[in-house]
């Protein structure tokens, strides 16, 4: 893992759900075929209303996204349990979702899947930054700063070292839990 | 202890267990469908090895019922990547969609999605199928890869939803690490008056609490109201909490639990010895509160999230173009034979769907009989379309050819337990969640509607 990572956010509001972070008609895909992991990156929050969100996250006809952070509101990937929207989001090309609070099966999700970091800000980032700003989260720190402030996130304490490892099945070999394959 | 943390303490081997520790438990059961199952086998295989045994096959149940009656490739092909893993695997327990355990599944779309496809194996919506089964049974620790898996706490379980790559941990190993949650307890008083359900009640609460206001932690049922209620409504209460945010919801054992899984386990021949978890004198919880039931009026939820509580008698204004009574919550037979009571006789004003929930639902609503006709043509001729494909259907929307989808900006109400936005198909959609005899009365009027008018 990088120790920091700058890039474009797109800026999401509260309880952004797993329908909206990729719709039920793209659930058939199987995320563990490689050709229809990326097809779900492309359709990463396909869901959004598109007269609250104008901006495409991914543009239309590509497969990954410029934005590597998204920055949300409460309750984010509230919903299905699917792991497609991690999935989906990971696949797109994002790092980390930096949101007020998340919903609990997408936070577990992210963890076990190793797709991504999600970081619990505790803040209302989402009324103050826009999308298309540019910002650097530090990984050392757990900062993020945008528009010349810096926001402290909260630790990830105990589930950092699964996502930095890569998932639930890297860090259980590697901690000895299951055998090594 | 709570509930809760009785079955986690239990699951993992020790005398006590404290909010946020985090334990490995054994799991007693693990279920999967057909939009899960095929990423969970993924998982299984490519970190366990290609011809990898799963832990127990008798401890895991695989229910396709999400993506079935459409003529869409990739859901097809789905149900029968369930079939061959469920015969390399030899799964006792899999409800499968065709009879044949060498077939294929293609739904024929020139037959319709009204008209039966189903072979005799099929059951339906997976968290019903548990239930029905006998694979719910009290002071068990049940997962499943379905967020509303916490149903199945109505019958005394630690039942919660899990991703693939947890799922896919479990099937290797039996195991999994979680969090002990904190506990929140609803305290029931009274009994439920005429016209108001189960429904009703666990809409209340969320709008008590917020959509998120359980997030991380444990919903406990308790209280004198409880015994009133029938295993079909405290399954209706349990499958939301999820709606609040919360990782379980959990009721406590009585006889009327019991009498309803020894039914179920001695029907379908599933595992009938399980420990019940008892209500502990000593219970710390971070919220409680008590509620009287008696005192509830019909509730709905308006768009776009199951927090935003009204009641219906405020929403007349509100006109619908859709009624849907179905799913997990609001698709059993007494739900059916609710809508039924107000519709009988009638017609319906709006378009009106109705998918049963399993085939015993719709096995039931055939049998029947009000005056000589059954509850099935009662609801047909008050105008009400029919599926006999039983299964989650447009509960979430689903490929565009899905039975009731709404493939255009409808604003419809429904007995189903999610509004987000496109939840039932087109993005501009809305959703209004209320009881089957909201729905009903509201589909006889065209818009939100307190049923107490008819009854
Ligand atoms: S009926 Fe709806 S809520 Fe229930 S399992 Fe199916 S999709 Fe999920």
């Amino acid at each position: 893992m990088a120790h920091s990572i700058t890039s474009k956010v797109f800026v999401v509001r509260d309880n952004i759900d797993t329908d909206q972070i990729i719709p039920a008609q793209y659930l058939a895909l199987v995320p563990t075929i490689a050709e229809e992991y990326e097809k779900l990156g492309s359709y990463a929050l396909i869901g959004l209303p598109d007269d609250q969100y104008p901006e495409k996250f991914v543009p239309e006809g590509g497969m990954k996204t410029p934005y590597q952070i998204v920055i949300a509101g409460r309750n984010f990937g509230c919903g299905s349990s699917r792991e497609h929207a991690p999935i989906a989001l990971g696949a797109a090309g994002v790092e980390a979702v930096v949101a007020e609070s998340f919903a609990r099966i997408f936070f577990r999700n992210c963890v076990a899947t190793g797709e991504l970091y999600p970081f619990d800000s505790g803040l209302r980032l989402c009324d103050i930054v826009k999308t298309g700003d540019e910002a650097t989260l530090d990984f050392d720190h757990d900062t993020l700063t945008v528009n010349g402030n810096t926001y402290q996130l909260k630790p990830l304490g105990d589930v950092r070292p699964v996502i930095d490892a890569g998932g639930l099945f890297n860090y259980a070999r590697k901690s000895g839990m299951i055998a090594a394959k | 202890m709570t509930l809760t943390e009785k079955i986690l303490a239990r699951a993992s081997g020790k005398t006590h267990v404290r909010p946020g520790d985090n334990v490995w438990v054994n799991v007693d059961v693990l279920m999967t469908h057909d939009v899960c199952g095929p990423g969970t086998i993924g998982v299984f295989k490519r970190e366990f090895g290609a011809n990898a045994k799963i832990w127990d096959r008798k401890k895991v149940v695989i229910i396709p019922d999400h993506y079935i009656f459409t003529a869409d490739a990739m859901s097809n092909r789905n149900v029968d990547i369930l079939r061959d893993f469920a015969n390399e695997q030899g799964i006792e327990y899999f409800y499968d969609v065709i009879d044949d355990p060498k077939g294929h599944w293609r739904f024929d779309a020139a037959k319709g999605n009204g008209q039966r496809q189903h072979g005799s194996h099929y059951s339906g919506v997976c968290h019903s199928s548990l239930a029905l089964k006998g694979h719910n049974r009290p002071g068990e620790i049940l997962f499943g890869t379905d967020s509303h898996t916490c149903q199945s706490g109505a019958f005394n379980q630690f039942a919660t939803g899990i991703g693939n790559t947890d799922a896919g941990f479990i099937l290797g190993t039996g195991k999994l690490l979680i969090k002990v949650p904190e506990t929140m307890r609803f305290f029931f008083e009274g009994a439920l008056p005429k016209g108001l359900m189960a429904k009703d009640v666990i809409l209340h609460l969320i709008g008590e609490i917020g959509f998120d206001g359980a997030t991380y932690r444990a919903m406990q049922f308790e209280g004198p109201g409880v015994a009133s209620l029938t295993m079909d409504d405290r399954m209706t209460i349990t499958n939301m909490a999820i709606e609040a945010g919360g990782k379980n919801g959990i009721f406590p054992c009585d006889q009327t639990t019991l009498d309803y899984v020894n039914a179920r386990t001695a029907e379908n021949g599933t595992k009938n010895t399980f420990t019940p978890a008892d209500i502990d004198a000593d219970q710390s919880f971070i919220y409680d509160k008590t509620f009287d039931i008696s005192a509830l009026e019909p509730t709905v939820a308006c768009h776009p999230d199951p927090g935003q509580r009204k009641l219906a008698k405020e929403m007349g204004h509100v006109a619908l173009d859709r009624a849907y009574i179905g799913s997990c919550t609001g698709g059993k037979t007494s739900d059916f034979l609710a809508f039924a009571e107000i519709v009988r006789g009638k017609t319906v004003k709006i378009d009106t769907f109705g998918v049963p929930s399993t085939t015993r639902v719709l096995e039931e609503l055939k049998a029947t009989q009000w005056d000589g006709k059954s509850v099935w043509n009662i609801l047909a001729d008050a105008g009400v379309r029919l599926t006999e494909n039983p299964g989650c259907a447009a509960c979430l929307g689903g490929p565009v050819d899905t039975f009731g989808r709404m493939n255009a900006p409808l604003k419809c109400i429904s007995a189903t337990n999610r509004n987000f936005p496109g939840r039932m198909g087109h993005k501009e959609s809305q959703v209004f969640l209320a009881s089957p005899y909201t729905v009903a009365a509201s589909a006889l009027t065209g818009k939100i509607t307190d049923p107490r008018e008819f009854i």
